[in-house]
């Protein structure tokens, strides 16, 4: 059975900042500068639920520090991030796993000197055992072990990494390290993923298993935003793309129209006037 | 040479009474640094704590010596590390470790003041505050235990001691395999992968700083209940790096490294401390090479020694495995 997730966007109009029918994550005048530099002023952005989103830009275009302050692991000089009708603004980053969106990162913090399998229950929330008044006492926290173990053991064996579940994260190579984070990600039980950079670093016999994980999360009703620069992944696995440059949204649409717009072209490649503020809004 | 002497006095290093201070003193530091990532440079100032919440209370407020052990084991150290985390924990970990080496050094220099005489004794500190804890003791003052290494009163703090470094330990050791630990653990790896995950990196890294300052805390107050006194002087900053060393010494984030560490660091620094002086006495040492009075110089220059070579052929400590050393690097 093939769904087209796409569909939900089919109506929504292809300019920066357009509103979609159900959005999970609304950003407004979002703003982070350091020092001069202003590294992200995004205006209004509006993620769709249900379907995966491209964050993509050149270098520099501010796309991770956007990914930072969406996440709450960084604080914006204004703005507003409300995700699933919470106000984002103010909650510790941990509280935003907790409430249900979860991040890996551009360079893999696998957590090398524990096992996979340590790594992975780690991931899961609300552990009785966590508490310091209950560490001491196993059988309060004994079964939810027992529980969270065979959830990490599910996951593992989905993404192939049984046979490493006694090892160290620090032995597994990149591609597994990005599969590990991914898997220990799901153990939040989140309704929204978000990646960034996935494919970095990821060997081409890798790729594809990693691009029909993520697209698992969708089939699983899973939100998922990522920033890449792989465009063969942008072009395949995403239904939606978010064009960043010089901190603000230039351009937004399906993949297909995406490469043609001529914004984003202008910002890739370099505008072919000289007028940097023009950034095409048709 | 009296080699009776000599194996008697590296026995009492070995299981005596300096190994269980620093010993108590060195699992507080693996729970900081070895399982949480937290550098602590203040290891004294959990020990002051724990000595002058003590004494402080029994001869300064006239209060009772079990309240005083409270104070001093966990009202002292949780208010320390209060103030000392706070505004440390959120930012790198190389602030925290400025801020404990600053507090233990202000603490000492604070405590000397004559201006506080009255309630810290200045410079001579507080004395006979244990009196309480003596009464208790099953042995007689006047006589020697365990094939005459200990005396009446030493042989007791030696057990109550060793009571609670097993205490510590099996505490330590149980809490280090919950969920609790494996949380210390992954922030000692990488704060943020925690936080991602849900975990309250904050909250987490303050409760392992309030127990690892506890565990410092009962060494301190347990020497100065050895010795009925608590002086300034005792909480010097070699203190924190005697409890360092026996940390790296034994294996970081090993249960056994700290214990095991403080052991060998004071069974070495006897045997040489006592060794050279037979050698001195009986003419093996000739005096053109060193006199007895430098003895005590010599024997912290082959500690130095030893721990060179340690480092250089056994960085993981005695208890660590390599492999798990080389993961350190991503």
């Amino acid at each position: 059975m093939t769904t087209d997730f796409s569909s939900s966007l089919r109506m929504v109009s292809q300019d920066p900042g357009a509103a979609k029918p159900d959005p999970i994550l609304t950003t407004s005048n979002v703003r982070r500068s350091f020092g001069g530099l202003v590294a992200v002023d995004v205006d209004h952005l509006e993620v769709q639920r249900g379907v995966i989103t491209a964050l993509i830009g050149p270098n520099g275009a501010g796309k991770t520090t956007f990914f930072n302050l969406l996440t709450n692991f960084d604080q914006p000089d204004a703005g507003t991030r409300v995700f699933e009708g919470r106000d984002l603004s103010g909650i510790p980053a941990h509280k935003v796993a907790n409430l249900g969106m979860v991040r890996t990162f551009q360079l893999t913090k696998s957590l090398s000197r524990m096992t996979v399998i340590d790594n992975m229950r780690l991931g899961a929330t609300s552990q009785e055992g966590e508490k310091l008044g209950k560490a001491l006492l196993p059988f309060t926290w004994k079964r939810q072990e027992a529980e969270v173990t065979a959830r990490a053991d599910e996951l593992l064996e989905r993404f192939n990494l049984s046979h490493m579940r006694e090892e160290f994260a620090g032995t597994l190579s990149g591609g597994q390290r990005k599969l590990l984070e991914m898997a220990r990600a799901l153990m939040v039980q989140p309704t929204m993923v978000m990646l960034d950079e996935p494919m970095a670093g990821v060997n081409p016999a890798l790729k594809q298993s990693l691009l029909d994980h993520v697209k698992g999360l969708r089939e699983q009703g899973m939100t998922v935003l990522f920033v890449e620069h792989d465009m063969d992944m942008v072009q395949e696995i995403s239904d939606w793309v978010v064009v960043m440059a010089e901190g603000r949204i230039i351009a937004e649409g399906p993949p297909e129209s995406i490469a043609n717009n001529q914004a984003v072209i202008d910002a890739y490649l370099g505008a072919h006037h000289d007028s940097a503020l023009d950034l095409g809004v048709e | 040479m009296d080699f009776l002497a000599i194996f008697e006095n590296t026995v009492r290093g070995l299981i005596g009474e300096q190994f269980i201070y620093f010993g108590l003193a060195a699992i507080g530091l693996n729970m900081h640094y070895g399982y949480t990532g937290l550098l602590n440079f203040g290891q004294a100032v959990f020990m002051a704590a724990g000595a002058y919440g003590l004494s402080m209370a029994v001869v300064s407020l006239g209060l009772n010596f079990w309240l005083g052990l409270v104070l001093g084991i966990i009202v002292f150290p949780l208010i320390l590390s209060l103030i000392m985390g706070a505004p440390t924990l959120r930012l790198r970990a190389d602030y925290l470790a400025i801020v404990t080496i600053a507090s233990s050094e202000m603490f000492r220099i604070i405590a000397r003041s004559p201006s506080l005489d009255r309630w810290t004794g200045s410079s001579d500190g507080l004395t006979a505050f244990a009196n309480d804890f003596y009464e208790m003791s099953p042995f007689q003052p006047g006589r020697r235990y365990l094939f005459g290494l200990f005396i009446g009163n030493q042989m007791w703090v030696v057990v109550v001691g060793w009571a609670l470094l097993a205490t510590v330990v099996t505490l330590v050791w149980a809490m280090m395999r919950s969920p609790w630990g494996r949380v210390l653990r992954a922030i000692r790896e990488d704060e943020d992968a925690a936080r991602s995950l849900g975990k309250n990196a904050y909250w987490f890294k303050m409760q392992a700083l309030m127990l690892g300052g506890m565990f410092g805390a009962l060494g301190g107050m347990l020497r100065a209940i050895g010795t009925q006194s608590s002086q300034p002087q005792n909480f010097i900053t070699d203190v924190t790096f005697f409890a360092w060393v026996a940390l790296i010494l034994g294996g970081v984030a090993k249960i056994g490294g700290p214990v095991l560490g403080a052991a060998i660091l004071y069974g070495v620094l006897n045997f040489t401390d006592i060794a050279l002086r037979q050698m001195v006495q009986s003419g093996i040492m000739p005096e053109s090479i060193m006199d007895g009075t430098q003895v005590g110089q010599v024997r912290f220059m082959l500690i130095g020694l030893g721990l060179v070579s340690l480092a250089i052929m056994r960085p993981q400590g005695i208890l660590g495995k390599k492999e798990e050393m080389a993961l350190d690097d991503h």
